[in-house]
């Protein structure tokens, strides 16, 4: 039985050790808003914060995050960074599909904790990792600017 | 989808028809249950249903019924921003539910007599039957007060939900008139609003599904989750066309969580309580493919015999003038060959399907595109009437044309699997990322040549186009409505109908039925390849007359008014014709494409800088789009930008390759998708106009392959006739 924090909550799974986090989240605790779209760490669908870091849920085994603070979409807004985020995404409607936007929004908020006046730059810098086949970028971009000052 | 028989309604023995059926009731809020004491009813019903497209209930929500799927495009929005004008709802009380899998009452009206989204139509077929669900609730709404009130329905106004007669100072909110409404008889005929009257229609009126998609809320087929439910993940063949010879699942069995191995048409699946066991139960598996049957043949090996069929004259799909007696006096003629690849749709959420199988009837949970054509498959497969197939349509994480099956085959595996193990368990299919990307249905790969005859004197005499490569419809059930004396529509859309005067005009096309990967629509069909060789052509021809590539596409197009206007509007916000700002030595270039598809017209300019290397670097693109009726403009603009990223990840990279017959890229390592480092500055211009509304999801995709082409040669002089491009030809 592994325990696991996730979202300031505490879970038991019953689950092998060298299952990815992933699925964990997903199948196991039913936290389905942590999404799959490749499984090796190219798309940053699966991305959630461990400790604050922002990890590829899906190439983490869930045994390295036994003991750490896991954070996912579903906790986003109990953090006045994630909510800003949340907000920013919703006034400039940001979504189409909406599947990649979990893990946008979980590195948008890794880079405004870290810096909360991000250049286009930074911007491409910290989100380069996360694919979206929609293309909604330009309005991702904006979501940061917008987030970033109403954090200000 | 032909041999579905379905009887047209009018709109009365609609409305009528689905106004019945009202359920039973609960606690009734003083003011309804009044009213309907004092009418001398029952209190038996709970919300006001006045057609199969709205339902309102007590508590004031208004619910719109969406028939079509919510893949990003914005269609839920769309569909409850016409319904909710007419009918002068409070847009923040307005949600959106998906509707059921009938036919009868939710055909597509574009499709005939079947329900499904796609080909840009959902606005198009829904603006009028909406717009009138709308006003129909309305009025009865009206109707109800007016008795209440004892007062004339001409004094009665209806605004933000609330319904008000202000020389008697009454007033009553949409939840508080729903049950009295309820009663109302459905008028014959309702008053729409005038253009002018809008309050959403071309107005901002923000997406219903931006809350639940950034909370983790909004639910996919991925996360479906069933009592007993099963995972399955298959092993499929490596080879179009391949077969199981035999498999050993001895391993596969023994791995934890696995409860079960079958074998399917498709290949052999393994099943397991959980998506990781099963994949690992997957990984195990060992499979003997009888490969005799298969179809074997690479990427450059299908190109070749393209190559070698376009030295031909393939089946007229169009011709205008003499072709062959202004090629004879041209003074010069130009030509040119275009390649274009398989592509895949890669959605981000890989394909999936959920099927619980019983006795008499099976559910379905699904990014449902294609309802009735999978409701049918179902049906057939099962033994069962189309009514006993229940379909919920769910959020689909992308399609791009992938889910509208055009024989529902992902759909059949998951049916396939559930019914192999006697319907014992759910069973939710999940491809993996490279069982999506592997499993063909990409858009054609195509060879195109062009020609075009010279005057001396600077004009445009003639055009020749040929087309090779599959047909898309062709084994479907649109085949018969799309294919025409061997001529695929979709094979040959963007080159038949070019607007420009050329007054000896043909279009060929060979249609090879030999090669066995299986083809479907990707995001603007046939346009994806034919707007990118016309549009990089007609570049071509006016650098070889020395015209102005806008000035001369404006002189072709005398008598298309809405493609001229488009391409003044996107170049004159881009700026065309005034110098683009460039450091000394960096190059760079603007170019310019524009293309009607779906009924709408698109310009699109674009600026790029070429690096030494030869890599391109998209920097802006100017979009001018004219789509009849803007509904909602805010999602027109995020349209296009999207169309934009998309596109530019087909001009760069897209490229599924064959070798030997076998997929060569499995993931997004292999098949990579623009990032958004390399996303272009957007900016979208919508022209105003009073005509209907056309599609916008698909039309921003085609111009621009050919307007970065375009810039590419302004800043180069290199015309790249292949997608993706070869960069590697810019380098110097």
């Amino acid at each position: 039985m592994i325990k696991l924090n996730v979202n300031g909550t505490t879970h038991q799974a019953d689950v092998n050790p060298d299952t990815p986090l992933l699925w964990v989240l997903r199948d196991t605790l039913h936290l389905t808003g942590t999404k799959y779209g490749c499984g090796i760490a190219q798309c940053g669908a699966c991305t959630v914060h461990l400790d604050g870091t922002p990890v590829r849920s899906c190439i983490t085994p869930v045994s390295s995050a036994v003991g750490h603070k896991i954070t996912t979409v579903e906790g986003i807004d109990a953090d006045r960074v994630g909510k800003a985020v949340q907000e920013a995404w919703r006034r400039l409607d940001v979504v189409q599909c909406g599947y990649c936007q979990s893990g946008q929004m979980m590195s948008a908020v890794v880079l405004l904790t870290e810096n909360r006046k991000p250049s286009d730059a930074d911007i491409d810098d910290a989100m380069a990792g996360n694919l979206c086949r929609c293309a909604t970028y330009q309005r991702i971009r904006a979501a940061i600017h917008e987030a970033a000052r109403s954090l200000a | 989808m032909n041999e579905t028989v379905i009887q047209n309604f009018s709109r009365r023995q609609f409305l009528q028809g689905t106004a019945a059926g009202l359920t039973l009731g609960f606690c009734l809020p003083g003011f309804a249950a009044n009213l309907l004491a004092k009418a001398g009813q029952a209190p038996t019903i709970t919300d006001f249903e006045p057609n199969a497209f709205l339902r309102i209930g007590t508590d004031n929500s208004v619910i719109v019924i969406a028939k079509h799927l919510e893949m990003g495009q914005g269609s839920y929005t769309g569909l409850a921003t016409i319904l909710a004008d007419e009918l002068d709802a409070d847009w923040s009380l307005v949600r959106v539910e998906s509707a059921p899998a009938d036919a009868r009452r939710y055909n597509n009206l574009l499709w005939g007599a079947a329900q499904g989204t796609g080909g840009s139509t959902a606005m198009a077929n829904s603006w009028m039957q909406m717009r009138q669900a709308g006003a129909t609730g309305r009025a009865m709404l009206v109707a109800a007060a007016a008795k209440h009130w004892k007062v004339d329905t001409g004094g009665i106004t209806v605004r933000d939900g609330v319904v008000a007669h202000a020389a008697s100072g009454h007033k009553a909110t949409f939840g508080e008139l729903a049950l009295a409404a309820a009663q109302e008889s459905v008028p014959a005929e309702v008053q729409l609003k005038e253009p002018k009257e809008f309050r959403l229609i071309g107005k901002r009126a923000p997406r219903k599904d931006s809350a639940a998609k950034t909370d983790g809320s909004a639910i996919y087929t991925q996360d479906v989750f069933l009592p007993d439910m099963l995972v399955a993940v298959v092993a499929h063949p490596p080879l179009f066309g391949a077969k199981v010879r035999s498999f050993d699942a001895r391993r596969a069995r023994s791995v934890k969580g696995v409860v079960d191995v079958v074998q399917i048409p498709q290949g052999v699946a393994v099943l397991a309580h959980d998506t990781w066991s099963a994949k690992k139960g997957r990984d195990a598996l060992s499979v003997e493919w009888d490969e005799s049957g298969a179809f074997k043949l690479g990427s450059s090996e299908i190109l070749a015999r393209y190559r070698e069929l376009a030295k031909t004259e393939g089946a007229i799909a169009k011709v205008e003038g003499d072709t062959a007696q202004a090629f004879a006096g041209a003074a010069r003629t130009l030509y040119a060959e275009y390649e274009f690849p398989y592509l895949a749709h890669a959605p981000m959420e890989p394909l999936n399907c959920v099927i619980r199988l019983g006795t008499d009837g099976c559910e379905v949970w699904n990014g449902e595109q294609m309802n009735t054509g999978d409701q049918y498959a179902l049906a057939g497969l099962f033994g069962f009437k189309p009514e006993q197939v229940k379909i919920n349509m769910l959020y689909a994480g992308g399609s791009f044309g992938r889910r509208a099956g055009k024989d529902s085959d992902y759909v059949l595996e998951a049916a396939h699997i559930v019914k192999a193990i006697k319907g014992r368990a759910p069973v939710k299919l999940v491809w993996l990322r490279e069982d999506d990307m592997r499993a063909g249905y990409y858009r054609p790969l195509f060879f195109h040549t062009l020609e075009a005859a010279l005057d001396g004197h600077g004009a445009l005499l003639g055009w020749h186009h040929r087309l090779v490569g599959q047909s898309i419809m062709a084994g479907s059930a649109f085949a018969k409505a799309m294919v025409k004396d061997g001529i695929d529509a979709t094979s040959i859309e963007g080159a038949v109908n070019l607007p420009y005067t050329i007054p000896n005009f043909k279009v060929d096309l060979h249609t090879p039925v030999d090669i066995g990967v299986p083809v479907l629509w990707w995001r603007s069909v046939g346009s994806s390849h034919t707007a990118f060789s016309t549009e990089t052509f007609l570049d071509e021809v006016a650098a070889s007359l020395g015209k102005d590539p806008v000035a001369l596409r404006l002189e072709l197009l005398k008598d298309h008014p809405r493609h001229a206007g488009v391409l003044q509007l996107a170049a004159e916000k881009a700026g065309w014709g005034q110098p683009l700002k460039a450091e000394p030595g960096v190059r760079r270039g603007r170019g310019v494409a524009l293309h009607e598809s779906f009924n709408s017209y698109v310009a699109e300019v674009a600026e790029v800088t070429v690096a030494k290397d030869g890599s391109v670097k998209v920097d802006r693109v100017v979009c001018a789009v004219d789509c009849g009726t803007a509904i909602n403009p805010d999602n027109i603009r995020s349209q296009l930008e999207g169309a934009v990223g998309f596109a530019l990840t087909a001009s760069l990279y897209g490229e599924i390759t064959l070798e030997g017959g076998r997929v060569k890229q499995g993931n997004y390592d292999g098949y990579p998708l623009l990032r958004i480092n390399e996303m272009p500055k957007v900016e979208v211009h919508i022209v105003e106009s009073a005509n209907a509304p056309t599609g916008i999801g698909e039309p921003g995709v085609p111009p621009l392959a050919p307007a970065v082409a375009n810039a590419i040669a302004a800043a180069t002089g290199k015309r790249l006739r292949r997608l993706p491009f070869d960069t590697t030809e810019l380098a110097v």
